[in-house]
């Protein structure tokens, strides 16, 4: 197969020649019998996702690995991490490989499992981590996300623990006792809506003590989510003395702002824009994008979280938290980091296919579109713009906080392994 | 004016509007029949998410003075347990037609949420940590009628702002009529970011009582205590509570005013509850009155033409 004039990196037009789920020729005018035409289309190597909650097993109202796996292929993405707080939790050895066939099974893009860090995601004892490693799944990632491993002591245990296989903790950032009925960023805002205040520092301690410890026992560190301003300054200081610590952003946190919660086109408190970590202010959503720019922030991340609609069509406290986003981040990305002058399409592969990548320790992804490569490729319009329709969504669920926004790009159509999932942004 | 959900939603105007029809209606309540036809076959519904039997019995009387027909539709416990969901009460009260739905909800923005999924008006009676525009109105009748202006009056609301959607209807409110607002609270009690709100803020309530017109006192709960806001109900009361002593720093004109229910002895001494300078028995006679106001222009009844 030929992929006919992309623009690989935003570069010159070049013809792509993609055999045995390998990119074999590089060049102007190849020959070949089936052709796809990429004019005018950014090529990207196959984009891959630290952070999905595809919820199965357990909450299959709300997504499936199917569904999910079918939305990660529409919005470009070739590999997603599906996060362990499904139910039953994926904190053995067995639920994991459930997880990782399921993905095999549908073949919309590759699932690798994230395995959690505490039995039943509790705080209190180790899962089998080892196990989840050595299981078919090869499990790298780990994470309670959804709840901070807080007790310092698990936490240190675990960062050292996984050194064996080359593993990493996924940390959710949250100091518990600090976010109790906490529901919106703590600042201006939560004050005026009388909305408990979920403070910035609530996050930046259990980062900077992560750090600490991290540095204290050599081990990988990765930073989920990150938020504020002031965890940016943390993570730069932690890189700055060669700590082996990484972080994620999520599209939403480059994009919008807990003035959302008082002022937008669904009204006031609407739980679309309740997430966790919770919208921060402008002034938290520059510095995030400046990281992204600059490096101190290695990723981004979706936190694609899908909740049916009676979750969320629910007074703000009662309503669940979280958003979806494999299907929008390309698009909010452009729109956030490529607009503004801060990454170009180099950038955005790195920090949304190569960097994630090799946090993951995932092999066949991420890899740079040359000769040879492994032929994960997404194909890119930059230049139109649409409303964001949530009907046209692949996932099961539509709990997007971008509806009838104007976003700019689209995904054409995505390689698994020279394979096409999606084309002319349909599901193949 | 569609609904009624935030002080921050009223003009100035709106906000004296709604003042001077309570006045007028407060004739009425003086008549022996105190009844107007205005309302007649209009239905109001007491949405009560919360126990607040005063608040409910206010809106009540309010609504039976104008001849409304009034359903009361108490949800006990909390919609966050399992049960209806907030949505599927107002598609009920939708379907029974009602014109007018007051909501009282342990969630804050609850009534902005029910303004979406029913037609009729929405009157916020308390939601959750967020405001109580009902309550701030009734306390600036009283403080006018008590006071005879609004314009430049200097108001000290004391206690637990964090957690008070009296205190935050009132600073909006309170503000758009002129009035200058200062909120004295240990920090602990104080929200993040409260330095922009229109208002003052001091710690010290002894330095802010002298220059004090009117001092509100804010209901102080004790669970409160527990989750270290403050050391103990002593402390506090020592701090901030108004007693006989620091009464006497008020000018001789100053009035003491409480949204009730009030804990004699914390926040406020008996012998100032009492006090012929306390509103406290008024605002609650006040309130039923200015609730007549909020529901008359609200549901469509023009002034002047049916209180004469």
């Amino acid at each position: 197969m030929i992929i006919r004039n992309a623009r690989i990196l935003g570069g010159e037009p070049v013809d792509l020649r993609v055999e045995n789920g390998l990119i074999a020729e590089i060049g102007p005018g190849l020959g070949g019998q089936t052709v796809f035409d990429a004019d005018g289309l950014v090529a990207l190597p196959g984009l891959v996702d630290l952070h999905t909650h595809l919820r199965e097993p357990g909450r299959e109202d709300a997504e499936t690995v199917e569904t999910g796996t079918q939305a990660a292929a529409r919005g470009g993405y070739t590999a997603v991490h599906a996060m362990a707080n499904t139910s039953p939790v994926a904190d053995t050895a067995g639920v994991v490989e459930q997880v990782w066939r399921l993905g095999q099974e549908y073949g919309h893009c590759d699932v690798q499992p994230v395995g959690a860090v505490t039995s039943g995601l509790d705080g209190r004892q180790l899962a089998e981590l080892g196990a989840m490693a050595d299981s078919a799944a090869r499990v790298r990632v780990f994470s309670d996300d959804g709840r901070c491993v807080s007790d310092a002591v698990l936490m240190r245990r675990a960062l050292e623990y996984v050194k064996a296989f080359d593993g990493v903790i996924a940390q959710h950032a949250q100091e518990p006792r600090l976010t109790e009925g906490a529901q919106l960023n703590e600042g201006e805002v939560s004050g005026r809506l009388g909305l408990a205040g979920w403070p910035a520092v609530a996050e930046e301690a259990i980062i900077a003590r992560d750090c600490l410890l991290a540095a204290h026992v050599g081990s990988r560190l990765h930073v989920c989510h990150v938020s504020t301003a002031g965890s940016v300054e943390i993570i730069r200081w932690a890189k700055s003395k060669g700590w082996d610590v990484t972080a994620e952003v999520t599209p939403h946190h480059l994009l919008l702002t807990d003035t959302c919660a008082e002022r937008s086109p669904v009204g006031p408190y609407n739980p679309i824009y309740k997430v966790n970590p919770p919208l921060r202010t402008a002034e938290d959503v520059r510095a995030l994008r400046e990281a992204l720019a600059d490096g101190t922030i290695d990723c981004v991340a979706t936190d694609h979280a899908p909740h049916p609609v009676e979750d969320k069509e629910a007074e703000w406290a009662a309503a669940a938290m979280g958003m979806i986003g494999l299907e929008t981040a390309l698009s909010v990305v452009q729109e956030a980091m490529v607009e503004t002058g801060l990454l170009d399409w180099a950038g955005v592969a790195d920090r949304m296919s190569g960097r994630p990548a090799r946090i993951g320790r995932l092999a066949g992804h991420g890899q740079p579109l040359e000769v040879g490569s492994v032929a994960n490729i997404t194909l890119y319009d930059p230049a139109v713009r649409a409303e964001v329709d949530p009907g046209s969504f692949a996932s099961k669920s539509r709990n997007t906080p971008y509806e009838g926004m104007t976003l700019p790009g689209r995904v054409v159509a995505t390689f698994l392994r020279g394979r096409p999932t999606v084309l002319e942004g349909k599901l193949q | 004016m569609k609904h009624l959900i935030s002080a921050a939603d009223l003009t100035r105007d709106e906000a004296l509007l709604i003042l001077d029809t309570a006045e007028e209606l407060a004739a009425v309540s003086e008549r022996s029949i105190k009844k107007l036809p205005t309302l007649r076959g209009r239905t109001v519904v007491n949405l009560f998410f919360e126990d607040s039997t005063r608040t409910r019995i206010s809106f009540e009387a309010a609504a039976k003075r104008l001849s409304a027909d009034v359903i009361n539709f108490s949800v006990k416990g909390s919609s966050v347990s399992k049960g209806e969901s907030l949505k599927d009460t107002a598609l009920t009260l939708e379907a029974m037609g009602a014109d007018a739905v007051v909501i009282r909800h342990s969630a804050s923005g609850a009534p902005h949420r029910l303004a979406g999924w029913v037609r009729g008006s929405v009157v916020n009676a308390g939601d959750g940590t967020h405001e109580h525009p009902t309550q701030a109105l009734l306390d600036a009748f009283s403080m006018r009628r008590r006071m005879g202006r609004l314009e430049g009056l200097k108001v000290a609301v004391v206690g637990d702002v964090l957690h008070s959607r009296v205190a935050r209807s009132n600073v909006l409110l309170l503000h758009a009529l002129g009035a200058e607002v200062t909120l004295v609270a240990p920090p602990t009690l104080l929200p993040v970011a409260v330095e922009n709100w229109p208002c003052q803020v001091s710690y010290d309530l002894d330095a802010v009582l002298p220059k004090s017109d009117v001092v509100m006192m804010l209901r102080v709960q004790l669970e409160r205590m527990n989750a270290a806001y403050f050391p103990s109900a002593r402390e506090y009361s020592r701090r901030y509570g108004l007693d006989r002593d620091r009464f006497r720093k008020l000018h001789e004109d100053a009035i003491v005013m409480h949204p009730g229910p009030m804990n004699r002895g914390m926040e406020i001494s008996a012998e100032v509850a009492d006090s012929p300078r306390s509103t406290i028995v008024e605002q609650v006679a006040n309130g039923v009155t200015v609730r007549m106001a909020v529901l008359y222009l609200l549901l469509g009844g023009a002034i002047g033409r049916d209180i004469k």
